[in-house]
């Protein structure tokens, strides 16, 4: 079946199975290699890429419930690193051996789109679903809460599905 | 019954680590292209490399350490494997030091795998910094040495007088200097030193070492460039899954090949025989298919017959009645004896009795298994997430009955080691599917694949008596310890070293074993050994100064303090567990934890690991409904004179604590028909941020070599925990992981 996919601004139509997930049309039909397999049963996070907006499992998500909305990966935040989550993540030097930080950066953004000063109760809830088994929870925190900071100062411009920090 | 084999990277193979990189190694340098030098790293062969089954000893192969481009630019190789530990930054920043540049100017690549030319490398056993912290400043330093000398040439001054700061050498005198770039021609003629002449730095002038350097590969993780195992692409890729029996070393008796052959996309589907050793090429069945989730649909479509032999009788359950049957007994291995443990119980004012136990458990690395391959024109190129890439080599050569100069191999960076990739299956594996297939493979184990085929850090039990005097001193201990292995041989990492504390600290003492014959896969895991029975030993020495009517932290003191009954064996030395046990007490305000509120509680563990001194306290709620808070955990550390790198020193220590939080609660691998029950993290729960404690880390910088830090921070966590649950609750939980006991996290 062909599908219409735009992910980080860019429409690609693919021709895959209609229950493949969205991860494996993102990472070996489009060859975006950011967005990570973990577990396949939603239960990690690794996966994690923002669908109309929203942090969604893309291994979870088939492809035919993701055609023609706008997607944005881990690739699409910046290409450079310029995006306040990435730019907090290094200055926190958040990874061990980095394989969950997408998926953790992605619902981090997700979360200061809709919600750019959060609690820390906030935090806690909304980067639950990302397992880190390196264990840089504590660093993760404090990189959203570095992020949030950044954002309020610094506003910059969503990337691709309009994910990014809010514009204002 | 299958074979299993010890884990690879031992104490002796530390040993001869180090000792090839001491006395074997010498530099040399050669001019490159654009005015820059080359500085390699000459490693003579060593009968530890020919002895390790690689062919002939190998011709003396220089290994780019160093090069200086005429700009100024130090690119320094990364010999390790990087598995999150940091090594990719840490050992560069070493080199950095000593070569008296500015880590600004440094640029990190990872080197291929070859031992010969390289040295060690394998990531293990907390061993990286032990066995390289001393040549990698030689050879900083020769290579400084070496610009200094240049200069000094060039300019007619006495080297004495030349100093080097920021890779620039300064003659101060005359007001002179040259970047290394301007000098990297003329180095490039030069004759290095001698690496064991060389003058090291004082520690107070390091300006790199010691300072939170970040991530080499940060930037490439947080913009998702495919760096790890799993994102390698070849031209022409076709993908595999392998499925081997859930009972380990079952054997294929027959499979519907031509159903998995008309399913979309598959190219090749066939049996793969395989041996008896658990850690090598196993039977199963390999589907190869133009995409990863075309291989996997097409598996689905799988049915296999499998004569799943005698290990399909053993169960978890099968071995806790074991386990109670042999305390009954005398134990059949004797271990260790001090005095007479029996005549003291019998003259003690209190007797504790107490059976421990602690589960099977799985790595669980977020990367799943996987591993590239392209076999052409009888050459094999492979790509692998390994901890000992090198081991892996050595075993697919066998295997494939190859020659190891036709074979290539790469490392790539992994999600997550904790001990599962120092075992190479999953590289056997795809090696043997690209030979068959004849082209370019990419093998991807799914979670449950990761999960049911482990070398799982093996479970154990340990039945406990001890003795207190009138006056609260410990006088007796006696351990029957109930294992793993056959006969008298332990399954990996099943094994307790004899003299392990408090052997030694207590006039009375038994340590005893009998072991259960096993046919499931066990092997090391972060900490091995001491990531179980810690919890045990520091559990029931709580419970002895709860019934001597002492504070833990001062029973755990006096028994530090007490006579040895003997040299150690290990290299424990209890006045460095002292004084972090004094840190953690000051940090944690000890003292002041009567004032707690009621239901919060503090708990105190310390273990020597892998060279490393660690002592947690740990302060935790327990509702009436046995839920579990975790507010703090203070760790202290000694771990020598240097904290290498602080940043990710700080970050290995609470990722510790938060993978000890999970061997307590949640994780259990639980055995049934000789296969593993649980298959993904629905069912076997990690500790997640909301859980997630604060965790202070404080380092005791002692007069001693540096050592790692991989491993040791993790074992007290479980002990520290469930101690405190016990002060908070007057719970006391002898059986991991505790949500068997009806306990949850808040």
């Amino acid at each position: 079946m062909a599908y219409k996919l735009t992910v980080n601004g860019k429409s690609t139509t693919v021709d895959v199975p209609a229950d493949m997930p969205l991860l494996w049309a993102i990472r070996d039909v489009l060859n975006l290699k950011g967005t990570k397999y973990g577990c396949g049963i939603g239960s990690c996070g690794a996966c994690t890429v923002h669908l109309a907006g929203k942090a969604v499992r893309s291994c979870q998500t088939p492809v035919s419930a993701a055609a023609n909305q706008q997607i944005t990966t881990i690739e699409g935040l910046s290409a450079e690193g310029t995006h306040p989550v990435q730019v907090a993540w290094m200055a926190i030097d958040v990874p061990q051996c980095g394989y969950c930080q997408p998926g953790q950066m992605m619902s981090a953004s997700a979360l200061l789109a809709k919600t750019p000063k959060p609690s820390d109760a906030e935090i806690d809830t909304a980067m639950n679903g990302n397992i880190c088994r390196c264990g840089t929870y504590p660093r993760i925190r404090q990189a959203v809460r570095e992020a949030a900071a950044m954002g309020s100062r610094n506003r910059p411009t969503s990337v691709g599905g309009g994910s990014g920090l809010r514009k204002d | 019954m299958a074979t299993q084999k010890q884990s690879p990277v031992s104490r002796e193979a530390l040993s001869e680590e180090a000792k090839i990189m001491k006395r074997r190694s010498f530099l040399q340098v050669s001019a490159l292209g654009g005015g820059a030098a080359l500085l390699s790293l000459y490693v003579k062969p060593s009968f530890g490399q020919q002895g390790r089954g690689r062919g002939p000893a190998p011709n003396l192969v220089p290994s780019a350490f160093i090069s200086v481009a005429a700009s100024g630019i130090v690119t320094i190789m990364a010999k390790n494997p990087e598995i999150g530990q940091g090594i990719k930054t840490t050992l560069p920043m070493v080199l950095a030091e000593e070569f008296d540049v500015d880590w600004k100017d440094v640029r990190v690549e990872q080197t291929d795998v070859d031992q010969a030319k390289y040295g060690g490398q394998n990531a293990g056993g907390s061993t990286a910094i032990p066995t390289n912290w001393d040549p990698m400043r030689r050879v900083g330093a020769a290579a400084r040495a070496m610009f200094v000398a240049a200069a000094a040439q060039t300019w007619s001054v006495p080297e004495s007088e030349c100093t080097t700061a920021s890779g620039r050498v300064y003659h101060k005198a005359s007001n002179r200097s040259m970047g290394y770039g301007e000098l990297a021609s003329k180095v490039a003629t030069m004759t290095p030193p001698a690496l064991a002449s060389v003058k090291l730095k004082d520690a107070a002038d390091y300006k790199i070492i010691g300072q939170p350097i970040h991530g080499v590969d940060n930037l490439a993780i947080v913009t998702g460039k495919p760096i790890y195992g799993i994102d390698l692409t070849l031209p022409g890729m076709l993908w595999a899954v392998f499925e081997k029996c859930p009972v380990y070393g079952g054997k294929v008796v027959s499979a519907n090949l031509d159903v998995v052959k008309a399913m979309p996309g598959v190219r090749h589907a066939f049996v793969i025989e395989g041996g008896t050793d658990l850690q090598g090429l196993l039977p199963g069945v390999a589907i190869v298919a133009d995409s990863w989730w075309q291989a996997k649909t097409a598996r689905a479509k799988l049915e296999v017959k499998w004569d799943e032999g005698k290990t399909a009788e053993q169960s978890s359950e099968s071995f806790q009645k074991q386990a109670d049957e042999f305390s009954k007994q005398a134990p059949k291995l004797k271990m260790f004896n001090d005095g007479d443990p029996d005549a003291a119980l019998a003259s003690a004012a209190k007797v504790v009795e107490a059976a421990y136990s602690y589960p099977f458990l799985s790595h669980a690395p977020l990367e799943p298994q996987n591993c590239t391959a392209t076999y052409e024109n009888g050459k094999l190129t492979i790509w692998s997430p390994s901890q000992t890439p090198s081991a892996g080599l050595q075993l697919v050569t066998k295997t494939l009955g190859m020659q190891a100069s036709e074979i290539t191999a790469h490392m790539m960076r992994t999600g997550g080691g904790f001990g599962r990739r120092l075992t190479n299956d999953y590289m056997v594996e795809v090696a043997w599917i690209a030979k068959t297939i004849n082209g370019p493979v990419k093998l991807l184990w799914t979670r449950e694949d990761d999960m049911s085929h482990d070398f799982y850090r093996p479970g154990g039990f340990h039945y406990f008596k001890g003795g207190v005097d009138a006056s609260g001193k410990l006088i007796a201990w006696k351990n029957h310890f109930v294992s793993y292995g056959e006969g008298d041989r332990f399954a990996s990492s099943a094994n307790l070293t004899p003299t392990e504390f408090p052997a030694r600290f207590i006039p009375n003492y038994n340590l005893g074993a009998s072991l259960i014959s096993l046919g499931v896969p066990t092997g090391a895991m972060r900490a091995p050994r001491s990531n179980a029975f810690s919890f045990a030993f520091q559990g029931f020495i709580d419970e002895l100064a709860h019934a001597a009517g002492k504070d833990p932290m001062q029973f755990r003191m006096e028994l530090l303090q007490a006579a040895q009954t003997g040299p150690a064996q290990d290299g424990f030395d209890p006045k460095r567990m002292q004084a972090v046990l004094d840190l953690v007490a000051d940090k944690s305000n000890w003292a002041s934890r009567s004032k707690l509120p009621k239901g919060r509680g503090m708990g105190v563990a310390f273990q020597y690991a892998h060279r490393g001194y660690f002592a947690h306290v740990a302060d935790v709620s327990v509702d009436a409904n046995n839920k579990v808070k975790v507010h703090k955990v203070w760790v202290a550390g000694d771990i020598g004179s240097q904290i290498v790198n602080p940043s990710s020193s700080e970050n290995m220590a609470q990722g510790a604590v938060i993978e000890g939080m999970s061997h307590m609660m949640n994780w259990e691998i639980t055995i049934d028909k000789g296969r593993a029950v649980q298959q993904n993290f629905d069912k076997y729960a990690p500790t997640r941020i909301r859980q997630a404690p604060e965790i202070e880390v404080h380092f005791l910088k002692t007069a001693f070599p540096p050592t790692g830090l991989g491993e040791p921070a993790l074992p007290p966590t479980p002990p520290a925990i469930v101690n405190a649950i016990f002060a908070a609750s007057g719970k006391r939980l002898r059986s991991l992981p505790i949500a068997k006991s009806g306990f949850s996290w808040a």
